[in-house]
């Protein structure tokens, strides 16, 4: 392969990378937001978080990424690519991350609550420093299968044409003409990224679960060992 | 530019052809889905090592790849191999074999879901192994994985239009067309959107219900 396609190759591993942790980072957001407001008294603030969450796990992440691009000019809204892109990925990356978000809070002890309203803790404080703390705990490992779910969708920016791994990888098929090779190529650079993601994850996990006196989840090896003895 | 409403009604006859074909190819992909995630399940369950550890290996393989490429190796490598198949059929089976990955995670912790007591209740009367499955763990394993394979089943339909990028003419890819041919594509996907959505959002009601219903609320511990 010559320098060139694999300059290519290089430049769409750096373009998916972007879009996933772009759109991990704004879902994230999202997914907070949406999640909090779900638990919230106000039926208000309550029924935008539900209607967030079931517009956006609706509709297909592609199809909301072909909207942004292409109808959305016709109101007079020109997105860059890599925005629309980003934008696509984290509005449908949130709705699901918000379901994550409100399981973690309504799976805290309803003691854990009432002891901080004992505590004469106000809402917010309540939220910051007993709730939150725990749930976060309880969200990490569903938010790593996210992330994943996130990096194999940030494949379907290909065909709006934002330049990522498959769109590389494409280039270098057309070039090369050999694709099964090119295929299997990309298939494991995807599943090497899916390792990396998913053990940064599992640090972290690890972290939280430690800082909470918890035991950490088993991870993909100790999983392997349970099939044998199972 | 505004709404055109003539348009969007001249484009929806094309539109919904293409619906059908969506529909047609997550019915099928499920069938798949369920019956390969099956047969992962009893492949990561066996006693031998050699066949467990590869069938898990394939598995977190194919779940951590994106749809979209395994599409392409399906597309374009099977052809080869000799293997010649329809875009729909490789479609189909991209999907199946995609989701496959996930029922089989459903299936697993269906049976795992079933009380120990229960196996040894059934090895105790001397059940034969045929059995053992068929009248007692799967009647308890699968009704609770029902609503988690239904899920799935959603998921999957919302990604058919990946399938554009092997020609199967579903909704995308005729709303695509439709745009190309008439310099116009705000209405035709705006409509393929909210096809999404009046499909997926009941669907996704039905199956919370029988959630309700199928699924044991966790026991007080």
């Amino acid at each position: 392969m010559s320098p060139q396609l694999f300059a290519y190759l290089l430049e769409g591993l750096l373009t998916t990378l972007q879009l996933t942790i772009g759109a991990a980072a704004l879902g994230l957001v999202f997914s907070f937001a949406a999640g909090i407001a779900t638990c919230s008294p106000n039926i208000v603030v309550r029924g935008a978080g539900r209607c967030y969450i079931e517009l956006f796990r609706g509709i297909s992440a592609l199809v909301l990424l072909f909207w942004f691009v292409f109808a959305l000019p016709y109101a007079g809204w020109q997105l860059d690519p890599m925005w629309a892109g980003i934008l696509a990925l984290a509005l449908n990356i949130g709705a699901y991350g918000a379901e994550v978000v409100r399981g973690g809070i309504v799976a805290v002890p309803v003691a854990q609550i009432e002891a901080a309203v004992a505590l004469n803790f106000t809402r917010a404080q309540r939220m910051r420093l007993v709730v939150l703390p725990q749930a976060i705990a309880r969200m990490l490992p569903p938010f790593g299968n996210l992330l994943i779910e996130l990096l194999k969708g940030t494949s379907v920016a290909y065909i709006v044409l934002i330049p990522d791994l498959t769109f590389a990888g494409q280039i270098v098929r057309n070039a090369t003409g050999d694709s099964a090779s090119v295929f299997t190529a990309l298939l494991i650079l995807y599943a090497v990224l899916a390792v990396i993601f998913t053990t940064i994850v599992r640090l972290i996990e690890r972290r939280v679960a430690k800082s909470l006196g918890r035991p950490p989840t088993p991870g993909f090896f100790a999983r392997i060992k349970g099939v044998k003895s199972a | 530019m505004t709404w055109d409403w003539g348009y969007a009604w001249e484009t929806l006859p094309q539109l919904l052809d293409g619906l059908g074909v969506t529909v047609l190819a997550t019915l099928a992909g499920t069938a798949i889905a369920l019956v390969l995630g099956l047969i992962f399940t009893v492949l990561r369950r066996s006693s031998s090592r050699w066949i467990a550890i590869p069938t898990e290996i394939l598995v977190e393989f194919i779940r951590s790849t994106p749809l979209l490429v395994q599409l392409f190796v399906l597309f374009f490598v099977l052809p080869q191999a000799g293997i010649e198949l329809s875009a729909f059929m490789t479609g189909v089976i991209g999907l199946g074999l995609h989701y496959a990955t996930y029922t089989s995670e459903v299936y697993r912790s269906g049976i795992e879901g079933v009380p120990a007591g229960q196996w040894e209740a059934a090895k105790a009367l001397n059940l034969p192994a045929r059995r053992v499955w068929t009248s007692v763990i799967l009647p308890q394993a699968v009704p609770p994985s029902i609503p988690a394979l239904g899920n799935y089943a959603i998921a999957m339909f919302k990604e058919t239009p990946q399938l554009t990028v092997i020609t199967v003419m579903e909704l995308l890819s005729v709303a695509r067309q439709l745009g190309a041919e008439n310099y116009r594509y705000l209405e035709p996907v705006t409509i393929i959107g909210v096809l999404f959505l009046a499909l997926s959002l009941p669907t996704a009601w039905l199956v919370r219900r029988m959630e309700r219903r199928l699924v044991p609320a966790p026991r007080p511990v």
